[in-house]
């Protein structure tokens, strides 16, 4: 009995010792780490070290051609100063402010129209999405010569009408043309905020407003208590990456103004741009770009809390 | 096997894409004046609003110069003389054609990098589990809170650092540092839908993790790497900070960067031969989003919902 089966397990041959080899082709955390070799290198080499490097630059003189020695807080007091900063950090703060809630508003609207039962459901919807699809830059552009100071058509429009009678300066005046930069932004960023809340919506069962119909509930009744709570999550976060691109835009403002009329439209991105590039104080342009970030890190916490808020919700977390 | 397993996946997307109409068990109960006040009316508006700027491009981008610029003579809202000088002129007397072919080569050669890094990213994060894999994912939706308007001031001396300067690697090499995070987090959701029995079926039979994502799980994710492609793709043609800061000689230029550089000059007819500059940008990608309007739907809720 014994010699039988000590004879099986010799006519079988040894098993191979893994080597070095192996371990590094079929271990899970080795293998898990070729997997992400390739993205890891794409996003350390162009994102992580460069967001190092640009906080870096802040505090030195670099402009360009010219490795810039260390001057400490030098470029923030500069800053601290400078009015056009202020005004650009002014006019991001108004630009995000606004925009976010007039798209959230449109957006939410539009969304609940679209739940809608309706005709031609698909291609209304597929319509609404394209300002989100045609390149910013062009839009702004097609914009631009919609709010042309000589042959607006809006312009035209209002004096046919007998509203106005001469021409409203859209891009030429202050306020004008920081009305005309949010209105821009709002039309491309609806659809966004419209089809992303549109696809919350659509998680929401029927079944509730059939229930809240029965108690008598009316239709504002029925957003307040039933579509807003469950949508919050979602729009959390919908908001927080709408506001995240708002306050971080540029390419709008250098299509359609340059951050002009003096200075009015001027974005902190666009200021940066224009300091760091065009007039060659990277160091300075790198500092407005870092006073950027305690902004961004808000909007963050408020997409996190967002997110926990959803897990709470589902139950996954004592509440 | 896959088969089933495939038509199973798309079923259940389609399932939830279709789910939609749930207030027409309802409608009875609101009149048709009601409905054209409360619905009929906003939705037009807004619709309007929305697609009116194209309808004015496309219309000034045909339109001969004396009727753009003499608005009493002819309703500026239509033309009586179409004409298609200032898209030949475009086509034939401007560097029009080698910028599309600019921005067309920089964006498929950047979104196939980035779906390669990403489905292998998303891949390990979700079924390898390795140690630390659910930071690493953490950690790669905060990259996608990274925009490149804090970025492009340090990127434009690493690329001039690494010789890229002025050359389409400078794009290819930094836009899928926009695309990667966006697209593994896609992916990431497409993977977990992917039952994890298929995998374990293979794994028994003897296949490594390659032969795994290759023949197993890639196949069925098909509809989530097409929403990757097309959403990266629209990304890299929209993209202009990096474009702008990057590139400085003519010839090299993407759509974007050259159209709001190279035609806005003082001249005053130049509305014509500009909008229809901004025409044909957009038309590549409208026509590949008429095609996959689904996939841009999912491609743009599922960042959010995941």
């Amino acid at each position: 009995m014994t010699d039988f089966a000590l004879g099986r397990t010799s006519a079988k041959a040894p098993p191979r010792e893994s080597t070095a080899w192996d371990r590094l082709m079929v271990n899970r955390n080795w293998l898990g780490f070729w997997f992400m070799v390739p993205a890891a290198g794409f996003l350390i080499f162009f994102l992580a070290y460069p967001l190092g490097l640009g906080v870096w630059m802040s505090f030195t003189d670099t402009r360009i051609g010219r490795a810039g020695v260390f001057i400490g807080l030098e470029n923030y007091q500069w800053l601290a100063d400078d009015s056009i900063f202020w005004l650009s950090v002014f006019n991001t703060i108004l630009y995000t402010t606004v925009a976010s809630i007039i798209k959230f508003a449109v957006g939410l609207y539009l969304a609940i129209l679209l739940n809608e039962h309706l005709p031609f459901k698909a291609i209304i919807r597929a319509a609404v999405l394209i300002p989100f699809i045609v390149p910013t830059v062009l839009s702004a552009l097609a914009f631009w010569w919609i709010f042309d100071s000589q042959f607006s058509i809006i312009s035209w429009s209002l004096k046919q009408m007998g509203l106005i009678d001469h021409n409203i300066d859209f891009l030429g005046n202050a306020n004008n043309a920081r009305a005309t930069v949010i209105f821009a932004n709002i039309w491309r960023g609806i659809p966004f905020v419209a089809i992303t809340l549109l696809a919350g919506l659509q998680t929401v069962s029927p079944s509730l407003y059939e229930a809240a119909t029965i108690d008598g509930a009316n239709r504002w009744q029925m957003f307040r208590s039933i579509t807003l709570p469950l949508l919050t999550p979602i729009i959390a976060v919908v908001m927080t990456f709408s506001v995240l691109f708002t306050f971080t835009d540029f390419q709008l403002i250098w299509a359609m103004t340059r951050g002009g009329p003096v200075n009015a439209t001027h974005l902190m991105a666009t200021l940066s741009y224009q300091r760091a590039i065009i007039s060659g104080f990277l160091g300075e342009g790198a500092a407005i770009s870092t006073a950027m970030i305690p902004f961004l890190l808000a909007a963050i916490m408020v997409s996190w809390f967002g997110l926990q808020r959803r897990k709470w919700q589902q139950g996954e977390a004592n509440d | 096997m896959t088969d089933i397993a495939s038509n199973g996946v798309k079923s259940t997307m389609q399932g939830s894409s279709q789910a939609s109409d749930h207030s027409e068990g309802m409608n009875y109960l609101q009149s048709i004046p009601k409905r054209v006040v409360s619905l009929y009316i906003p939705l037009g508006i807004i619709v309007t609003v929305l697609l009116f700027p194209f309808y004015w491009m496309a219309l000034t981008a045909i339109k001969p110069d004396d009727q753009l610029l003499d608005m009493d003579k002819v309703s500026p809202f239509w033309t009586t003389a179409p004409t298609l000088k200032h898209i030949s002129k475009l086509l034939f007397e401007s560097n029009y054609p080698l910028w599309l072919w600019n921005t067309m080569f920089v964006a498929v050669v950047a979104t196939v990098l980035s779906i390669i890094a990403s489905v292998l990213a998303a891949y390990a994060i979700v079924r390898l589990r390795y140690k630390g894999a659910q930071w690493v994912g953490g950690a790669i939706f905060l990259a996608y809170l990274v925009p490149p308007s804090i970025l492009f001031i340090p990127l434009a001396t690493v690329v001039f650092q690494y010789g890229l300067f002025n050359t389409p690697y400078a794009l290819i090499l930094t836009y899928p540092t926009i695309l990667i995070p966006f697209s593994t987090w896609l992916l990431m959701g497409y993977f977990k839908t992917i039952p994890y029995e298929l995998e374990e079926c293979a794994l028994i039979d003897g296949a490594s993790r390659w032969q795994i994502l290759i023949q197993i799980v890639l196949p069925l994710a098909v509809p989530g790497l097409i929403s990757a492609f097309i959403f990266c793709f629209t990304l890299c043609w929209n993209e202009f900070i990096y474009a702008l800061t990057f590139l400085q000689s003519v010839d090299k230029k993407t759509v974007p960067v050259a159209i709001v550089n190279e035609f806005v000059d003082g001249d005053i007819y130049r509305w014509g031969s500009l909008m229809a500059g901004a025409l044909l940008g957009s038309l590549p990608l409208v026509i590949l989003y008429a095609f996959f309007v689904e996939h841009y739907v999912s491609a743009m809720t599922g960042a959010v919902k995941e």
